[in-house]
């Protein structure tokens, strides 16, 4: 819910404790450039898999196509590598790495 | 090729396309039926390492993913056989689910020609072609560029065919 007032609590000081400093950067997944999908193919899957309109799926894949590659989601490690394997069942080349 | 028919993608294949098609959908079943060789490269272009520079967590993470993602492929491969005539020609008609069932297949079948093939971002497959047939037109490589070419227009065919996604 937003939109709530929050009661004024005092921040508790915690007990500072050293500690290797956490990578924070989020995973994402990429795609990278196959000579073999057809462009029409790649625009499709990226409907079809991220729910994406037509114009950004097709932004997507002349991103993934000019450049040679493109990150097409982030967040999670276990989420992302599910898109990524979601991506091989339909013959896309695809990776997991941080951010 | 494909075209719309109502909610359905329609088609009408020739003896010879109807042929082809059975065998690189069976050639795709036996690939990954016939214990795959991890070292065979388009075993690796159709399960790619999802960590590229980790080799033990591509592994890991294969061990859970790969039975199911294989298990699909072949059920893919498997909706091009069910659909298809027996033998001589006639009409497919594919609903929207059989239809990504179709592209699917279709990419995995393209992906495996395509390594085997060498085709790269710069390669012309009019003048692969060409060249093919003035050294030998019966070869194998004419007959596998052929049909690489055929698959492309097919799919595309079939994409166009395909109601718009909503």
């Amino acid at each position: 819910m937003v939109g709530m007032a929050l009661p004024q609590v005092a921040p508790v000081e915690s007990p500072e404790i050293e500690e290797a400093p956490a990578d924070d950067r989020p995973w994402v997944t990429i795609v990278w450039d196959d000579p073999v999908n057809l462009m029409s193919y790649v625009t499709w899957v990226f409907q079809k898999i991220f729910g994406f309109s037509k114009e950004k799926a097709e932004a997507l894949m002349l991103d993934v196509h000019n450049k040679g590659r493109a990150v097409v989601s982030s967040g999670a490690r276990e989420r992302m590598e599910m898109d990524a394997n979601q991506l091989h069942g339909y013959g896309l080349w695809a990776t997991v790495d941080r951010d | 090729m494909f075209r719309r028919n109502g909610s359905q993608c329609v088609a009408t294949f020739a003896v010879d396309e109807v042929r082809v098609l059975r065998k690189v959908a069976g050639e795709v079943v036996g690939l990954l039926t016939d214990g795959m060789d991890h070292t065979d490269p388009v075993v690796g272009r159709l399960f790619p390492d999802i960590y590229p520079d980790r080799p033990d967590d591509s592994d890991e993470f294969r061990l859970y993913t790969e039975g199911d993602l294989k298990t699909g492929k072949i059920d893919q491969a498997g909706a091009i056989l069910a659909a298809l005539p027996d033998e001589g020609e006639g009409e497919v008609r594919l609903d929207g689910e059989a239809a990504e069932a179709w592209l699917r297949a279709i990419n995995d079948a393209r992906l495996a020609m395509g390594t085997r093939l060498d085709i790269q971002a710069d390669t012309d497959l009019g003048e692969e072609l060409d060249e093919a047939v003035l050294r030998d037109p019966g070869s194998s490589r004419v007959f596998q560029l052929s049909v690489y070419a055929y698959l492309g227009y097919l799919q595309e065919s079939l994409l166009n065919a395909l109601p718009e996604i909503e």
